[in-house]
């Protein structure tokens, strides 16, 4: 009998140990399998991260913002019990320091400003009270940051002509804030670490259950030649594909969170607050975020894949 | 014409297979597969068929002995090596193995995709192929829905699609009728007739008249009977016994 050959005898098929090819790569796993949940987990993860990533770095703004402003600053309480006296002497030392080389600027605090300054703790018009004697202040701005033998020598030169003023740098008041400060800072890098690794393991999961789910086509995909590469670009894939659009959603909600903190924070107008907004690469740190975890999702998954295929022959 | 070429394509000798700590299901199994050769393996059920053809097409890593496949050592093959290997076999499974959830076109393209065969120069031979095998009209059907015997065919297909240089096929006629069994015979036939070394376990004692000069060999409870020696290693070459000549 004549035996017609199919046509992969007769010209022969040219292969190569090149990538798995086409739309098979894609349809290998199916889509559904390993998209489930994951989409959403990623946003959440992502929506997270930006939130304490923008927290993290409205803080360092605040911080830095809050300490280029007080660093050079130091303020002088005339303490003296004679209101006549306490004036004159605020005034001598406010020109004595504005006379100094290395002071920018200095002045005495207008009485109805010291008085609004302490209204919240001793209540309205205390400074009509002689029986409560409100020290004088003098502010002053040097035009570098302030050190601890330019604090002395200031000390020296003020207590000459005010001896009983106390010489303060800004600074010093403001240590405790600082200090909490680094703390939420430090605070909002670990929610951004732990929630990093949240997603890595969201995603190991997922990744380890669709692998047991098509444990027999990796297999026969594997009999056929097919390498481990090949298999791993599959779920990486199928991650990415699931973490670009968890990512987007993510970042999305993260940024409605981010607005709308920021504006209110700014409605209360106070000054510390008032510079912690954030700058524009700020947000375009924020905007990396997704990047970074569609990037940390793929690492995951060939990674996990890579591993558990190592462990079939 | 089964012939007896210089150099082998595989070498088993002394392969001893236990899975875990059972007993052996093959033990001391050493033979020689030439190249363009036709080989019937055959035996009862439980014999070791399935595990020695698991070990041909690098399933399984043998207990002990020693395994040489293209010349070269099977055993110590590096695992990123596999791959390039397992691309020169064709298997037919016995349970078929396609892939559920492709059509019968996508599983018949597997292996020349895992290749790198592109889209536009994989159309006509499968579709041929498919023809070929009596499936045309089934090209978009998923496994579910074709028949046993047709499924069968799909993964005959899928086995010879690449114009394997060894290929091993486990029942392959053992869900088809036996105009259908006389043609895919005729197939590896072909095959065979390129220059494909083709092993068939089968336990169809028929199947083997109809494949003149195939050589046979019999396992009997994990270990290769070999009244002539055609099968021993080092082989005597030129004294192999005629499934259909006796």
């Amino acid at each position: 009998m004549a035996l017609r050959l199919p046509l992969a005898f007769s010209a022969k098929v040219s292969r190569g140990l090149a990538t798995l090819s086409g739309g098979g790569e894609a349809e290998l796993i199916p889509q559904s399998r390993l998209a489930g949940p994951m989409p959403w987990v990623i946003a959440i993860m992502v929506a997270l991260t930006v939130i304490a990533a923008a927290a993290g770095l409205a803080l360092s703004n605040t911080a830095r913002s809050a300490s280029d402003e007080l660093s050079g600053g130091i303020t002088v309480q005339v303490v003296e019990a004679n209101p006549a006296e306490r004036t004159r002497q605020a005034r001598v030392a406010a020109e004595r320091l504005q006379a100094t080389p290395g002071v920018a600027e200095a002045h005495v605090v207008s009485q109805d400003e010291v008085e609004r300054l302490i209204e919240p703790w001793l209540g309205a018009r205390v400074g009509d009270d002689e029986e409560i004697p409100i020290p004088a202040l003098v502010d002053a701005r040097l035009r570098k940051p302030l050190d601890g033998e330019t604090l002395g020598s200031l000390r020296r030169l003020v207590r000459e002509v005010a001896p009983s003023a106390r010489v303060d740098a800004q600074s010093t008041w403001l240590r405790p804030v600082f200090g909490a400060i680094d703390s939420l800072r430090l605070l909002a890098l670990t929610l951004v670490v732990l929630l990093g690794f949240a997603l890595a393991a969201a995603v190991l999961l997922a990744v380890r259950n669709t692998l047991g789910a098509n444990r027999d086509t990796i297999e026969i995909v594997h009999l056929l030649g097919g390498t481990d590469s090949q298999v791993a670009r599959i779920f990486q894939r199928s991650v990415g594909v699931d973490a670009i659009g968890g990512g987007a959603v993510g970042l999305a909600l993260g940024l409605v969170v981010v607005l709308f903190f920021g504006r209110r924070f700014a409605e209360l107008g106070a000054g510390l607050v008032g510079g912690g907004s954030l700058r524009w690469y700020d947000w375009a740190v924020l905007a990396l975020v997704p990047l970074a975890g569609v990037a940390l999702a793929m690492v995951t998954a060939r990674v996990t894949v890579v591993r558990a295929l190592r462990r079939m022959l | 014409m089964t012939t007896a070429t210089d150099g082998e394509i595989v070498q088993f000798d002394n392969v001893g297979l236990r899975y875990g700590t059972d007993r052996e299901v093959l033990s001391d199994v050493s033979f020689t597969l030439f190249p363009g050769s036709f080989y019937f393996l055959t035996g009862a059920s439980g014999a070791g068929k399935t595990s020695l053809l698991k070990l041909l097409y690098l399933a399984q890593r043998p207990s002990r002995g020693m395994i040489r496949m293209f010349g070269t050592d099977a055993i110590t093959l590096p695992r990123d090596r596999l791959p390039g290997f397992r691309r020169r076999l064709g298997v037919v499974f016995q349970d078929f193995r396609l892939v559920q959830h492709l059509s019968a076109y996508d599983n018949v393209a597997l292996p020349l995709r895992v290749a790198g065969v592109a889209e536009r120069d994989l159309a006509k031979p499968v579709a041929d192929m498919l023809d070929w095998v009596g499936l045309a009209d089934r090209m978009h059907a998923q496994p579910a829905q074709l028949s046993g015997g047709e499924q069968q065919r799909v993964a005959i297909a899928r086995a010879v699609i690449g114009r394997p240089e060894l290929l091993v096929a486990d029942e392959p006629t053992g869900n088809v009728d036996p105009d259908m069994a006389v043609k895919l015979l005729r197939l590896f036939e072909a095959l065979n007739r390129l220059g494909t070394t083709v092993v068939v376990a089968t336990h169809d004692v028929h199947l083997l008249k109809k494949v003149p000069d195939s050589l046979i060999m019999r396992l009997d409870r994990g270990r290769l009977s070999d009244p002539t020696g055609v099968l021993r290693y080092p082989p005597r070459p030129r004294a192999f016994p005629r499934a259909g000549g006796h």
